[in-house]
């Protein structure tokens, strides 16, 4: 059952150091304001899945709040590198990341098996491919009808999922349009789900094969207007691709990272002050200060 | 700028998009590949289907994405899916013609790099990494390639292999149960190189005007073979051209930075 609640509420109550968190959402409705109270609540040591790591998980990384890295591409999108990321991976800073690298059709099959209950997800690829090679978790697998030769991965199961969606009702059932990735398989594979929101409304306007999450599925549903800022939420408003420019300079030091992270994140309670935060410095053309 | 009045970019972009077929359904990377398809959809292949990892099929843009999942591709598209569902369904249930890909390198069985240059532990440039890639490169029914070439990018040997061309060469694909013809071609800023028929290797076949055999080798980081009949390219046209340049212009104005 879905509790209506605060984001600082649910992030404390349902996530604890040392989780496997998966925060989903492909490019659109990334979880941003989720991942910033993650970052202000100062957890550590987590398992972060996520099949594009984006800003958000550069900002946790950063922050040192991830102790493992699941994932498949991990780039900014359109711009380049995630620096934070990449300075972990390469330096060991703030602290050594480990990492378990995928695909993306290996990750997205392997939430399906998580949220089908199954042990693990088959799929034709690898073939020639080095990955395997240096993730041991990634098997061959002979098909008992035809003997060809597949891979094999183990489901996701997350401890936590957090996602971003448009709309809930006040019982807490959530809607989704637009690039939906693996948020669904995301929510029901995992054991404990957080969802922002845009709007909480009276009634869904919704055609019968909307993407529908129902309360019983959910554990905390939290008002989050503009939740997934710099990403999108279709219908409510564009992704901001100057922010993901902006964040190349921002990650590229170490120094200015923190004082950016500490300005904007660590000294705003909530996000809607963080986007004041942030707007406030862009109209002085100062963000990255 | 060369001397007809393009540069060697604008050049590559052009050949790359000559390559889909009206009709085709195209897989696309982001960057080069996503220019290319989309300068076709506007020139000669109004009717291609462009699908991006990001579940968007049929997405019409009318400035190219920054991003794989741009609301603009799911505003213009015929249908969104999930992710599982593109991967699954469509990829590997074999409805993709051309698996259009850019790389950080590549080898001459063009098999692709784009996890990590150097150690895979303690690497000299940790790259993004396999994104869809791999997938694209097993399942399609072909793979066109687009990068810039040089030593830097055309290497003798890849630190890692993220997605299979032609593995060790002859008829490794189909020994290995692969689906997909793997890459027909490799268009590069220079000319375009094609699998030789029997070795599988990698053989310059057209070269861009303003360039030579020469240059080509130059910027090889193997002993690169010539097509007996080598021939060059043919310029953009001014219809070509025009088409790019509005394309890049409205997206640059799409995408203006601060």
């Amino acid at each position: 059952m879905a509790d209506i609640t605060s984001l600082e509420d649910a992030i404390s109550g349902l996530i604890r150091d040392g989780d496997t968190v998966a925060m989903e959402g492909f490019t659109h409705l990334i979880p941003f304001a989720a991942g910033h109270q993650v970052i202000r609540s100062g957890k550590k040591g987590l398992t972060a899945i996520r099949l594009t790591p984006d800003l958000i998980y550069d900002q946790l990384i950063g922050m040192n709040c991830v102790g493992k890295l699941i994932f498949s591409w991990g780039g900014n999108p359109g711009v380049g590198s995630l620096h934070r990321f990449r300075d972990a991976v390469q330096q060991g800073w703030p602290a050594p990341l480990k990492i378990e690298e995928h695909s993306h059709a290996d990750l997205a099959n392997a939430y399906v098996a998580g949220a089908s209950g199954l042990p693990f997800a088959v799929l034709r690829g690898y073939a020639g491919c080095d990955l395997p090679k240096v993730n041991p978790v990634i098997k061959k697998i002979t098909c008992p009808f035809t003997g060809e030769e597949l891979s094999a991965v183990p489901s996701l199961r997350p401890d936590v999922t957090v996602i971003h969606a448009q709309q809930a009702d006040r019982q807490g059932n959530i809607m989704i349009w637009g690039i939906t990735g693996v948020q669904k398989e995301a929510v029901l594979a995992a054991k404990r789900v957080i969802v922002t929101v845009e709007e909480v409304i009276d009634e869904f306007d919704a055609r019968a094969n909307a993407v529908l999450l129902p309360h019983w599925v959910i554990d905390a549903v939290c008002l989050e207007p503009g939740g997934s800022y710099p990403s999108y939420a279709m219908g409510y408003y564009e992704r901001e691709n100057d922010f993901y420019k902006s964040w190349d300079s921002i990650s590229r030091d170490r120094e200015v990272f923190k004082a950016w992270m500490r300005r904007h994140v660590l000294n705003t309670n909530n996000f809607f002050e963080f986007t004041r935060s942030v707007s406030a410095a862009k109209n002085k053309e100062d963000l990255h200060g | 700028m060369a001397e007809g009045g393009w540069s060697s970019d604008e050049m590559m972009t052009v050949a790359a998009a000559r390559m889909l077929k009206n009709g085709a359904v195209c897989f696309v990377g982001i960057g080069l590949p996503s220019a290319a398809a989309n300068l076709a959809r506007a020139t000669h292949a109004p009717d291609v289907v462009l699908i991006y990892e990001s579940g968007t099929i049929g997405a019409k843009p009318y400035v190219l994405p920054l991003s794989i999942g741009d609301g603009e591709l799911a505003e213009t598209a015929d249908i969104v899916v999930s992710t599982p569902e593109i991967f699954r369904y469509w990829l590997q249930g074999g409805r993709v013609d051309i698996g259009f890909l850019g790389a950080a390198q590549l080898d001459r069985f063009c098999n692709l790099n784009t996890t990590v240059i150097g150690d895979y532990a303690g690497p000299k440039v940790r790259l993004p990494g396999a994104g869809g890639a791999p997938e694209i490169a097993t399942s399609a029914g072909e793979v066109l390639v687009v990068l810039r070439q040089s030593q830097r990018t055309f290497v003798d040997e890849l630190s890692f292999v993220t997605s299979a061309g032609h593995g060790s060469g002859g008829n490794w694909r189909a020994e290995t149960g692969l689906p997909g013809m793997g890459p027909t071609a490799v268009i590069t800023d220079i000319g375009i190189l094609r699998p030789d028929a029997e070795s599988r290797e990698l053989i310059l076949t057209e070269i861009h005007p303003g360039f030579t055999v020469a240059d080509a080798k130059k910027s090889t980081g193997w002993p690169l073979q010539v097509a007996e009949f080598c021939v060059e390219t043919l310029p953009p046209s001014a219809a070509e051209l025009t088409s790019l340049r509005e394309l890049n212009k409205r997206s640059a104005h799409a995408h203006v930075g601060y």
